[in-house]
């Protein structure tokens, strides 16, 4: 059932694999009553080919949720894309109308909402409510032909046919999850945005639903944007990381480079603050403080009031982005520095030893 | 953890049993929620135990069968030498300034109307302490002083959505220390909290332990984290408990079919450390109709014929931990209970 090395072949074709978005330089603002606007992002860029997956990480507050919203052109009212663009099969997302963006929203890029206790109606079943998705690509077409396409998906997602007629209630936390899955999946999207798709769930639930994802991802070649805190979901479900951090790009790599050669300080502490199974006897760190305000953002670094080696710099200037190597991007001005004092700096391609273990 | 101290609770043979509501008028025969069935588990002064499990295997009724909240079925249940069983109103009350809870949710749990100081001093006035209000004063700031809310003076007249999240979680700490409990009963303490601040919430819990030589119960289903905090671990399924033992043992040597898949889907922070996952499928089954023999078998991958016969108890393994389970070999050997 489980294809035994989960190594992923995958990695290396992942070059070859044509681009699918590509986002550059996307800032969005705030804008607040009476005072300046809130920065909630600035000057994100990402690329995404057919069939990635991509984690997108970082603590509440850093713009996740502000960066799907902009992708999706849902954000509410006060909030402004100032700058920036979204390439999508030849078009800019940014710039199309209301009406041109309705026609990819669904269609060519879905969403799994956080929260499947939430995010379905309680007063329909579950058979109309992916039909309602389904409807929306085809228009109103025969009733069986809605209903074998509801029977297909729910397969697809593993839920039997006799149960589509069930209300949510009737479901259990996972069933609705899956349910989620099979109303975004209803219109052969290329883009599915998960949205801290596991959180609420048990661990065993939790698992079969990245499982899940997984085998539908191969299946349907699917490209998944995983918007997450959860770095050990990160490690098992994508190929390239985007750590963000009080709106701006931290690091973005590979997994592999991520996890094992990380170069942004900040990157580094919340690796250290995650438990490993692996290494229970380890003491767990914290990250002092906490993330900043979008409206009371520090001068300098967002980081930097927290960061363990931050110098002068840090607190009077923002750091660039800066490509360590092809795929390897991270901003900080000391990118060649460990906690422990400078090293690693002579060459960028040597696996750096020491950076997960510096505790000890 | 000194052996010679008596455990702070014990636990024998609880059981807490909720009926259901007959529809049926016919069907005379009454149905239970079996939510924790034939627990025993020891406490030690200043140790902590984590009781993991998935949602519904009665860890929940447990903590709150604890804390004199649910009327147990059948089975003893003393904190510090007391029967909580026996116990009602005032007595009920005194018993509950020995164990008080660390909720999971602070941005759920702080009245947003009271101020901090209000908020701590709070449990000191429904238990009639310390009246005299320079002393009762005194005591919150203690409380949170010991919570690291720094200094705490200056958060007294503070409102809670003035706080981030991790402090949120230190007032509710704090309010749960003020009566100097024996036990925290900590359910999911950070499961809520940014992962960069969970590490504080766990230290701060370990440093009260030092410090106040408080025990701590944590109920959690997050494997991650208990390695780090745990002195026992207790894993739960379908009111049973099916392993118990030290920490270490059980998280590089779990033997429980159970304990084993959950360990196996704990998400591992390292691309390069992906293994194969157990992935057990279907859910936990309901707890009114439970299977025959072992409550595991129709989920376990290793099971056999005679396991949905016999119903296995807890026995010591060689591994120097206790299991439930048939397939695993007990350390004296005997014929199955």
């Amino acid at each position: 059932m489980i294809d035994q090395p989960r190594s992923r072949s995958r990695a290396a074709d992942l070059d070859q694999a044509p681009i699918l978005l590509e986002l550059s330089h996307l800032s969005t603002d705030f804008l607040i009553k009476d005072s300046p606007p809130a920065h909630a992002l600035v000057d994100v860029s990402f690329t995404l080919r057919e069939g990635e997956a991509l984690g997108l990480v970082g603590e509440s507050g850093c713009g996740k949720t502000t960066m799907m919203l902009s992708l999706m052109r849902l954000l509410p009212a006060n909030g402004r894309i100032i700058e920036g663009t979204a390439q999508f099969g030849g078009v800019d997302l940014f710039s199309l109308s209301e009406k041109e963006i309705a026609g990819v929203r669904w269609k060519e890029i879905s969403m799994i909402f956080q929260g499947a206790m939430n995010a379905l109606n309680p007063v329909r079943t579950i058979s109309d409510q992916i039909a309602e998705a389904f409807i929306l690509q085809v228009g109103r077409v025969d009733k069986k032909v809605v209903d074998d396409r509801v029977i297909s998906l729910l397969d697809l997602v593993g839920i039997s046919a006799d149960r589509r007629k069930q209300y949510p209630h009737q479901y259990s936390g996972g069933m609705r999850q899956r349910a989620m899955i099979a109303m975004a999946l209803a219109c052969n999207p290329q883009i599915v945005i998960a949205d801290e798709p596991t959180t609420a769930l048990d661990v065993m639930i939790q698992a079969q639903i990245l499982e899940l994802l997984e085998k539908l991802r191969d299946k349907l070649g699917l490209s998944i944007i995983f918007v997450t805190h959860d770095l050990g979901v990160v490690a098992e479900m994508c190929d390239t990381v985007l750590v963000m951090y009080g709106g701006v790009t931290a690091e973005y790599a590979s997994v592999d480079a991520i996890y094992n050669e990380p170069r942004h300080p900040y990157t580094r502490e919340l690796l250290r603050a995650f438990p490993d199974l692996n290494r229970p006897t380890a003491k767990l760190a914290s990250i002092p403080g906490f993330p900043p305000r979008l409206n009371a953002l520090p001068p300098g670094c967002r980081f930097a009031p927290r960061c363990p080696i931050a110098q002068d710099i840090c607190h009077i200037e923002q750091p660039e982005l800066r490509w360590i190597d092809a795929g390897h991007a991270a901003s900080c001005h000391f990118l060649d520095l460990l906690p422990d004092g400078p090293a690693a700096a002579a060459s960028p391609n040597t696996p750096s030893q020491n950076l997960l273990n510096s505790e000890s | 953890m000194e052996e010679a101290l008596p455990p702070i609770i014990e636990i024998k043979a609880l059981c807490k049993y909720f009926p259901i509501k007959q529809t049926n008028l016919f069907d005379r025969e009454e149905k239970f929620v079996h939510a924790v069935d034939d627990v025993s588990l020891v406490v030690g002064v200043a140790e902590v135990l984590a009781l993991v499990g998935e949602s519904g295997c009665g860890k929940s009724t447990l903590a709150l069968t604890l804390m004199g909240l649910e009327k147990t079925t059948s089975g003893s249940l003393q904190i510090a030498g007391q029967e909580v069983t026996e116990l009602k109103g005032s007595g009920l009350r005194a018993m509950r300034r020995n164990i008080q809870m660390i909720f999971q949710d602070p941005y759920e749990s702080l009245n947003p109307l009271m101020s901090i100081g209000d908020i701590v001093a709070e449990p000191l006035k429904v238990h009639g302490l310390v009246k005299d209000k320079q002393a009762r004063q005194e005591r919150v700031l203690l409380a949170l002083e010991d919570a690291g809310l720094k200094p705490a003076a200056s958060f007294i007249q503070r409102l809670p959505h003035e706080l981030s999240g991790g402090q949120r979680q230190r007032v509710v700490i704090a309010a749960a220390l003020v009566l100097e409990p024996k036990v925290l009963l900590a359910d999911e303490p950070v499961s809520m909290l940014d992962v960069s601040i969970r590490a504080e919430i766990l230290n701060l819990l370990l440093e009260l332990r030092e410090r106040r030589g408080v025990s701590i119960l944590m109920i959690t289903h997050d494997l991650g984290t208990v390695g780090y905090v745990a002195d026992r671990i207790a894993v739960m399924y379908l009111g049973r408990i099916v392993e118990i033992g030290p920490t270490l043992s059980i998280m590089q040597n779990p033997q429980h079919p159970y304990s084993k898949a959950l360990l196996s889907v704990a998400p591992v922070p390292n691309p390069r450390q992906r293994r194969e996952r157990i992935i057990l499928q279907g859910e936990t089954p309901n707890p009114i109709d439970l299977p025959p023999g072992c409550r595991f078998h129709p989920r376990c991958p290793v099971a056999q014929p005679h396991c949905s016969q016999i119903d296995p108890r807890l026995r010591l393994i060689p591994a120097g931990h206790e299991v439930a389970c048939l397939e695993v070999k007990p350390k004296i050997t005997s014929g199955p209970g």
